[in-house]
């Protein structure tokens, strides 16, 4: 029994989920493990699946073959009697438009029965925290995207859910109102709940505490952000450049190079793991480019980095034949 | 289990939006009144003033007598006389008149003979009948034909000074309920129907279809909301409207129309209720099936169209062949046209019109039965 305090039942348990819609998988054999009371991220291009796979792991679509096991429930047969235990904000705006921003909040309380003497303290307190108080008679649909943003995350959590589904709830949200949002989200999860939150911004990916990457409905990676970063398979080099883009020419010939992105006046070049000492061979290109024509290339300065998030990210999603890429994230 | 508080959520929920969406409010009290204005003025059934064309070749007294009465009978407004038939028959053709009324040159003749064949030798020796003048008549429209075809029997002009005596009929004809045969008391009440039919089922089929499309399902179908909850409080609105358009329309009807009330108002309110019911029950469905407001509407006017022409509101029931009145039998408008113009006209009382409530009451239960059953709360 000391077992299970150690560890506690996971939140969520999926084993080869998989959604086909005709001849597309849009998630494809993904196997999850989600404990309680965390902050689980998922990371993942233009249609790599993290919407469906919510929808999935919400019973709002049934899968394809795999089994979900929510909060100890299996899905999709199991979502009525989890509804008042789930919240879900989902990634298109989903509250009524036409209703003001109280409204949205009243109607939700009574749909979920909340009890009538807590629904008022309940609805102001929300309007704080999520500083929507001064807006609480403005129609929903008159909102900023980060005032809408900030309305459904309310909705979501207006019933104490322990288990929260949040898809791309920042994605309209600036810098400083995101680093509210997310702390935020780290006093629920204190609080014992569960939460899931999509994201395509790799600061917030580095937040969490685990992270999937997705790539074309697959998991790609799987982990502690700092573990994925450690464990990059491949090599960092990053390049202070004058000449960001004649450089880029120059080091797109090297050998092992998986891939480059410019970033102002540097150059961040990723190697695979086995190429033998790329930050002196890019030296040794840039030098070469500038004995023969341009001396200021000379003043090139050329590193071997720690790999960022965004750095694993693109070598997880990097694209590769489709039929090449099984077995390589297990 | 059944919140009715959820419902009662929904329902308010869905009164707040109709009142902000202007359009939609007004139709609610604009549709009725504006199709009562139509369907009461515009498509009077009792024709008259058809535009006629004369061609009066004889030109004598007792020609221009003939046209003078026929044109009395109201049936005709002569807005063209012309020297040849045909100038008549070309008026014909471009649709400028309907009727063109022929004189011939030899009218005087012809009414010498016909009055030496009245005048008294005996009942055996029947000449074939010449008739005195024509009638051209458009006859694309049966009701303009057979509204012409009544002055075929107009009494010959007699001699100067004296007046005609007209013809005895072999039967005396007596229309029951709606003595000056006026066809607003028979279309007013059908017009509840029909205006019912058109925006109880339009409103509740576009009601769920309108969420899906602006993405409020994805959040219903994760609230703890049942699908007969949110079916129920959807329609509880619409019931309300349902009764305030009947009131209108009966109410305006009777100012302006004259169309009685013969029978409770209370039996009228409750046979409408019925009929309501089955109305927005028929949108549900409607709405389950559809996955845009298009065709949510395209499906609507599938329904729309056989419910007015099989009904019995446009062409009369027992005229129509048997098997469009199997199909008119499965139809709600047709039981309730039968159900209101009972009670409205003929001052029929529930237990009377009840051979045609109860298929409406069964139509609405299944109907929302399928709907409540067909609605998944799934996105696929
Ligand atoms: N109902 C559907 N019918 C058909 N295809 C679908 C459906 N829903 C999703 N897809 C397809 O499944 C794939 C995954 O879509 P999904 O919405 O899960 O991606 P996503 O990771 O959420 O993308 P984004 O970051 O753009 O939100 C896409 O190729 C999409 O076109
Ligand atoms: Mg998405």
């Amino acid at each position: 029994m000391d077992i299970s305090a150690d560890h506690p039942s996971p939140a969520v348990v999926a084993h080869g989920l998989t959604r086909s819609f005709g001849s597309l998988v849009a998630v494809d054999r993904l196997d999850l493990r989600i404990e309680k009371a965390s902050v689980y991220g998922f990371l993942g291009p233009n249609g790599s699946g993290k919407t469906t796979a919510i929808r999935l792991l919400c019973g709002l679509l049934a899968p394809s073959s795999g089994q979900v096991e929510v909060l100890g429930l299996p899905m999709p047969s199991g979502a009525e009697k989890l509804r008042t235990r789930i919240g879900y904000m989902t990634q298109r705006f989903s509250l009524f438009e036409d209703l003001d921003v109280r409204e949205n909040l009243d109607f939700l309380a009574e749909i979920y029965s909340l009890p009538r003497r807590e629904r008022r303290p309940r609805i102001d307190q929300l309007l704080e925290r999520y500083r929507l108080t001064d807006r609480a008679r403005q129609r929903a649909g008159t909102l900023s995207g980060g005032q809408k943003q900030r309305l459904a995350l309310a909705a979501a959590v207006l019933h104490r859910p322990e288990l929260l589904f949040l898809d791309e709830p920042t994605s309209a949200v600036d810098p400083e109102n995101r680093r509210d949002f997310w702390e935020a989200l780290f006093d629920l999860a204190d609080g014992g709940t569960t939460i899931l939150v999509s994201t395509h911004y790799m600061d917030e990916a580095e937040r969490c505490h685990r992270l999937a990457i997705l790539e074309r409905g697959r998991l790609v990676a799987e982990g502690r952000p700092r573990d994925l970063m450690r464990n990059i398979e491949a090599q960092v080099v990053e390049i202070d450049t004058p000449h960001p883009r004649r450089s880029r020419e120059r080091i797109s010939s090297l050998e092992g190079l998986l891939s480059i992105a410019q970033l102002g006046n540097r150059l961040r070049a990723l190697f695979s793991p086995d190429s033998p000492e790329p930050a002196r061979r890019v030296e040794k290109a840039l030098e070469h480019a500038a004995t023969s024509d341009d001396a200021s290339e000379r003043s090139s300065e050329v590193r071997l980095v720690e790999a960022s998030l965004e750095d694993v990210f693109v070598v997880a999603t990097r694209h590769r034949p489709r039929t090449a890429s099984s077995g390589s994230s297990r | 289990m059944i919140h009715p508080a959820r419902i009662l959520a929904i329902a308010r929920k869905e009164v707040r939006q109709l009142r902000r969406d202007r359009l939609t409010f007004g139709m609610v009290v604009g549709i009725p009144i504006l199709q009562l204005l139509l369907f009461g003025y515009a498509i009077n059934q009792d024709v008259r003033q058809l535009a006629t064309g004369v061609a009066d070749l004889a030109q004598t007294e007792r020609s221009r007598q003939l046209v003078a009465a026929a044109e009395a009978s109201q049936v005709l407004d002569i807005v063209e006389r012309v020297q040849t038939v045909q100038q008549l028959e070309d008026l014909l053709r471009q649709g400028r008149i309907v009727v063109g009324l022929v004189v011939p040159g030899d009218f005087e003749r012809r009414l010498e003979r016909e009055r030496q064949r009245k005048s008294p030798r005996g009942p055996g020796d029947e000449q074939p009948v010449e008739a005195l003048a024509q009638i051209l008549v458009d006859a694309s429209d049966p009701a303009s034909y057979s509204a012409a075809a009544g002055l075929r029997s107009l009494p010959p002009p007699a001699r100067s000074g004296t007046s005609a005596t007209p013809r005895a009929a072999t039967f005396e004809l007596r229309p029951y309920f709606n003595p000056e045969r006026r066809t607003a008391v028979q279309i007013v009440p059908g017009l509840v129907g029909v205006i019912l039919t058109m925006t109880m089922v339009l409103f509740t089929s576009v009601a769920i279809v309108r969420e899906r499309e602006r993405g409020n399902l994805e959040l219903l179908i994760t609230t703890p909301l049942s699908p007969i909850e949110l079916m129920v409080g959807k329609i509880l609105p619409y019931i309300l409207i349902g009764c305030v358009q009947m009131v209108l329309v009966l109410g305006v009807g009777r100012l302006l129309f004259d169309v009685p009330l013969r029978g409770l108002p209370q039996d009228v309110l409750a046979g409408s209720l019925v009929f309501i019911f089955a109305s927005l029950a028929l949108g549900l469905v409607i709405s389950t099936i559809a996955q845009t407001q298009f065709q949510a509407f395209q499906l609507t006017f599938f329904t729309f169209l056989p419910q007015i022409l099989l009904s019995g509101f446009m062409f009369p029931f027992d005229a129509m062949p048997e098997p469009a009145q199997w199909i008119a039998e499965i139809l709600p408008l047709t039981h309730f046209l039968r159900v209101i113009r009972g009670i409205v006209l003929r001052g029929a009382s529930i237990p009377d019109v009840s051979r045609d409530l109860w298929p409406l009451l069964l139509f609405g239960l299944i109907a929302m039965s399928f709907a409540a059953l067909r609605f998944r709360k799934r996105l696929d």
